[in-house]
């Protein structure tokens, strides 16, 4: 596991930023964290990065949005799906064929989620605006990248 | 192209709701799957996300509006289903069956957009409403201010950057235990607490047109971090202060600059008591029409949607068969 700890949404951002730069088609990015704890704002800087131009909001109403940049990017918000039968509706399968895929509250998801992927883990520290957001790569896809993903976020790495 | 009868369906989130309309203003009927407990015949809780629920709700609700209109099938003269945005299964029940009844009764087919339909549902009450209007556009999914010109015409002046209004109530009330839906449980509590007990941040209030809820979220749930034992009714009507004082401030900014005759709500969050309240104090205030539809109208419902078809109709024609749902349809804009 990598930790990162940042002071202001916007390093939030650039941590995000950082990542977007190691992604792949196919990769997904589960995100974990409380109720404002920055998943959207993690989202933001992660599609800025990748020439995403469109404004980034919040995916729980609509649960899936699609950004076009230099990538595609699929930002799913699985914090309405209370039982996992429903997650049939985000047609998961089928977005990760597409494009990297973020998803917020993906620790709903879990027992369905495929093995390859990050998940990131956003908590609130002691400050109003401090984060601590603990990476963890999930299968030999992140693995092989892991040493780019230290170099990548060394500026806000805590341990 | 008229109809003067149009059946409106609606299934873009979690309501499955159909109409009768006339003229795009007399309703006829409206029947909303959560009002008649549909869930009991079919032996189980409707489930908050799920297409399912509305293949099985779908046809007893456009049964029971027809009944209810007390007309023949084929006094309907064109059917129109809202095509985006919202959720992609869901959307498509309803496209799929108002195609299905266009073919079968040989009338023409609408594809609606929601947010169009939100503005119309107005005009279901209070038919003659002067433009330009200013919309405020609030419920669980969208947060928008809009400027209607005309039938058909808008102009998007800004919406929100990162949380709707509506999904800012939902996740404080979820956060504070408070329960589900959030909208109506706040407005109860915040009556009977002090707004001013707590300074939350009022986002992006002399910024522009855009808005930003997230903060505000973020704010409670600090808050409420550091003040385990603080009154919720006082949160409650704080936190609800703070939201409603940019949305109307900004509305209110938007209706001098377009020098609008009226000021409208729309959307679910439209239901709130407090925003009635401070839009009607500054509506009377300026000297402009404020227009708060029902409670039952600014919630989604299919008779807005058949509202909406009845203009679209007139300046478009029928949409064609193939056209799909868009998961992220926007309102369509003038210039």
């Amino acid at each position: 596991m990598l930790v990162c700890a940042t002071h202001h949404v916007d390093h939030t951002r650039a941590v995000a930023a950082a990542i977007a730069g190691l992604v792949e088609d196919g990769d997904l990015i589960v995100l974990v964290g409380d109720l404002g704890a920055g998943k959207t704002h993690f989202t933001q800087g992660f599609a800025r990065a990748r020439a995403v131009t469109d404004r980034v909001t919040s995916p729980t109403f609509t649960l899936a949005n699609r950004y076009v940049g230099d990538i595609v990017i699929n930002h799913l918000d699985a914090y309405r799906v209370e039982q996992l039968g429903e997650a049939e509706d985000l047609a998961l399968p089928e977005l990760l064929e597409d494009g990297v895929t973020l998803i917020e509250w993906g620790d709903n998801l879990t027992p369905i989620l495929p093995m390859d992927r990050l998940e990131v883990r956003i908590m609130l520290g002691h400050g109003d605006d401090d984060r601590r957001l603990e990476f963890t790569g999930v299968g030999p896809g992140w693995a092989l990248r892991w040493a780019d993903l230290e170099a990548a976020v060394a500026d806000w790495r805590v341990a | 192209m008229t109809a003067d009868l149009i059946l409106g369906i609606e299934t873009s989130c979690d309501e499955t709701a159909a109409a009768l309309v006339a003229r795009g203003t007399d309703v006829m009927s409206s029947v909303v799957s959560s009002q008649i407990e549909l869930h009991r015949r079919y032996g189980g809780v409707v489930p908050e996300v799920a297409s399912r629920a509305h293949v099985e709700l779908l046809m007893p609700v456009v049964a029971q509006a027809i009944v209810e209109a007390g007309v023949e099938d084929r006094a309907i003269e064109a059917v129109a289903a809202t095509h985006g945005p919202g959720l992609v299964g869901a959307l498509l029940v309803g496209v799929s069956a108002a195609k299905a009844m266009s073919l079968v009764w040989d009338v023409p087919f609408v594809a609606m957009n929601h947010l169009e339909a939100h503005l119309y549902a107005a005009f279901l009450e209070e038919p003659e409403l002067e433009m330009p209007l200013v919309i405020l556009l609030v419920s669980g999914g969208h947060t928008m201010l809009v400027v209607m010109e005309d039938h058909l015409r808008y102009r998007v002046l800004g919406g929100t950057v990162d949380d709707a209004a509506g999904e800012a109530f939902d996740k404080v009330a979820r956060h504070m235990d408070l329960g589900y839906p959030g909208g109506p449980v706040i407005d109860e509590l915040a009556m009977q607490g002090d707004a001013s007990a707590i300074a939350f941040p009022r986002a992006m209030a002399n910024d522009g047109w855009d808005f930003s809820f997230s903060g505000v979220k973020t704010a409670v749930i600090n808050h409420v971090r550091r003040h385990p034992d603080a009154d919720v009714r006082d949160v409650a009507a704080s936190f609800q202060e703070a939201v409603v004082d940019v949305l109307v401030d900004k509305a209110r900014r938007a209706a001098r600059d377009v020098g609008a005759k009226g000021l409208c709500l729309a959307g679910g969050v439209a239901a709130n008591s407090r925003l009635r309240e401070k839009t009607l104090d500054v509506c009377v205030a300026d000297g402009y029409r404020a227009f708060l539809p029902s409670r039952s109208m600014c919630t989604d419902n299919a008779a807005m949607v058949a509202a909406a078809a009845w203009w679209r109709l007139q300046a478009d024609g029928p949409s064609p068969l193939d056209i799909g749902a868009n998961p992220s349809l926007r309102l369509p804009v003038i210039g």
